[in-house]
């Protein structure tokens, strides 16, 4: 039972040690984009899996985030790293303006909503290239280390923070109001929930934390254009994915769809001809999941111990 | 007596149909008004316009004085009017002490309170037993309950009841009863919409008999058993059934 408790704090304590055991460079890269995607996992979760709203635009906070970091340095030359503090209001007030427009949308209108957004987003950054770039993108030609230690520092404390206040919010009343509205939108307004107020909160809350992830990746990768920040498939729908795979609505389950997800990811890519296929791959792994593990891993887990136990003892 | 609740010339629409006509009554504070008539009557409709998932299509209403219909379900919950559905509304996946903590959130500062009067509020409506079940498997006899449980731990001062009692068993319907009876006793004021005609005779201090959106009658149950018109258009039609 302590077990479970203190596990986060082992995990995390195990992956600080990590860089100092002489890890390869390729995975520690593999382990830095294992963590931003829990991160970006987590942000979707909160406001998909508890409080029930489904974006398909997540990829519109990511790219905001990276957009805000890169432009911030190509603009304005400062560190790209103010990107983090300063996507924080920027996203904020770009989720408070989604979220009067697209929240008084309910189930499929919303994810509609969001998916548009991200689209939006992706051409606008395509075609205002006196601001953006455009296509070409932004690179920051001074990395600020060679080294990838520190960036894996940077992104486990992003990840330890976002985990420890998604499990603050979820386990207060905020959690408590959000999943109400999830199961319920009526139900919930007549117990006293102002919904549309909490909805917008659980948007802000996870469009920020996306934000931060994108930008993190700006000062990470060195290179952001529109097509991958913004992208619909490796972005948003990646997002989904993580936490169905993992588990909707539970702890632990974005960090079990982020690990599982770019770990075959990587696999996939490695092989040779089929590489190019991941998505086909990814499609398919969905169908699978939903069938068999509505709940995913995380969700699901006392039954996949039962077909593990059975196939021991057969 | 003050009227805690007044309708006002209360009409609802739906494209041609009146749902709700030109309907006007109060209720007075700490009594059960019964709200009767035949399906698809209006009754519900009602209650969505007093608790604000509705605004009238004309007329008003008032909670203690204070112009209520231009309000959301939510801030008319904060002034104090909690609700029940007919077609009952538990979140299913959550069980039914998170159930009734989400609720009892309206008046709590923190967490622990919140459980506090989650769990007092359980023991009062007899559903302490059941408070680990996910509230997608409880039977529908306690999902009614659940919803009064809800609607109570917001700490309302009026309670209005959509058919609360329908489709309970004999041992069901008794514990029900009891609980409105301990309800009205706290000294909250309670707006019931029921069909079962024997349950309203006993416990409603007055009746309001709605029929095709038009309220045809308005008196203590011994009253409205005597009305002729009521008889016709209701309560005949019971019998007969
Ligand atoms: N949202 C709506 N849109 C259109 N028509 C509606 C709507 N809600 C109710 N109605 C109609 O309004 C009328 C009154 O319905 P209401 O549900 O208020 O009746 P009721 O008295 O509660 O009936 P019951 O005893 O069956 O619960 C019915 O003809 C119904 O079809
Ligand atoms: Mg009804």
């Amino acid at each position: 039972m302590d077990l479970k408790k203190y596990a986060p704090f082992i995990i995390l304590g195990l992956l600080a040690l990590l860089p100092l055991t002489g890890i390869s460079t390729y995975m520690l890269h593999v382990l830095i984009i294992v963590i931003m995607w829990s991160v970006i996992g987590m942000a979707w979760n909160l406001l998909g899996g508890y409080c029930g709203q489904v974006s398909f635009g997540h990829a519109a906070f990511f790219g905001m985030g990276a957009y805000t970091a890169g432009l911030l340095y190509e603009k304005l030359g400062m560190s790209a790293w103010w990107g983090l503090p300063i996507s924080v209001p920027v996203v904020t007030v770009f989720a408070l303006v989604m979220g009067f427009i697209f929240l008084r949308l309910r189930g499929p209108f919303f994810a509609l909503g969001t998916l548009a957004m991200g689209v939006i987003l992706r051409i606008t950054a395509e075609n205002l290239t006196g601001f953006t770039g455009g296509d070409l993108g932004i690179m920051i030609r001074e990395r600020t280390w060679v080294d990838k230690t520190w960036y894996f520092y940077i992104i486990l404390i992003l990840a330890a923070v976002t985990y420890y206040v998604i499990k603050k919010v979820v386990e207060s009343k905020l959690g408590y109001y959000f999943v109400a509205i999830r199961e319920d939108q009526d139900a919930a307004e007549s117990l006293g929930i102002d919904t549309t107020l909490y909805k917008t909160i659980a948007l802000c809350l996870s469009a920020v934390i996306t934000g931060l992830a994108g930008a993190f990746y700006m000062n990470y990768m060195g290179y952001i254009d529109p097509k991958v920040v913004f992208a619909l498939h490796d972005i948003s729908v990646v997002t989904i994915m993580v936490v169905m795979v993992g588990g909707v609505a539970t702890f632990s389950g974005p960090i079990i769809g982020a690990l599982i997800m770019v770990l075959l990811a990587e696999v996939i890519r490695s092989i040779p001809k089929l590489g190019m296929a991941h998505h086909t791959f990814f499609g398919i792994l969905l169908i699978v999941i939903i069938i068999f593990l509505p709940n995913g891993i995380a969700g699901d887990w006392p039954k996949l111990k039962k077909i593990f136990a059975k196939g021991k003892t057969a | 007596m003050t009227a805690m609740l007044e309708v006002k010339g209360v009409s609802r629409f739906f494209g041609g149909l009146a749902a709700v006509n030109d309907v006007s009554f109060h209720v007075n504070k700490g009594e059960i008004l019964a709200l009767i008539g035949p399906n698809g009557a209006g009754k519900t409709t009602l209650f969505n316009v007093v608790d604000g998932f509705y605004p009238p299509s004309r007329g008003e209403v008032l909670f203690k004085g204070q112009l209520i219909s231009n309000r959301k379900p939510h801030q008319i919950c904060k002034l104090g009017i909690a609700r029940t559905f007919q077609v009952v509304k538990p979140l299913q996946r959550m069980s039914v002490l998170d159930n009734v903590i989400a609720s009892a959130f309206l008046r709590s500062k923190n967490k622990s309170e919140a459980q506090d009067i989650a769990v007092e509020t359980m023991k009062f409506t007899d559903l302490y037993d059941d408070k680990d079940v996910i509230s997608k498997s409880l039977p529908l006899g306690k999902r009614k309950r659940l919803e009064i449980a809800r609607a109570l731990a917001t700490r309302p001062e009026m309670l209005l009841l959509d058919e609360s009692f329908a489709g309970l068993n004999h041992a069901e319907l008794n514990v029900s009863i009891e609980i409105i009876r301990k309800i009205k006793e706290k000294g909250i004021t309670i707006m019931i919409i029921e069909h079962h005609m024997k349950v309203i005779m006993a416990i409603s201090d007055r009746i309001v008999v709605l029929s095709y959106g038009e309220k045809l009658a308005e008196g203590t149950p011994a009253e409205i058993r005597e009305n002729p018109a009521v008889i016709e258009a209701y309560l005949g039609e019971a019998q007969n059934a």
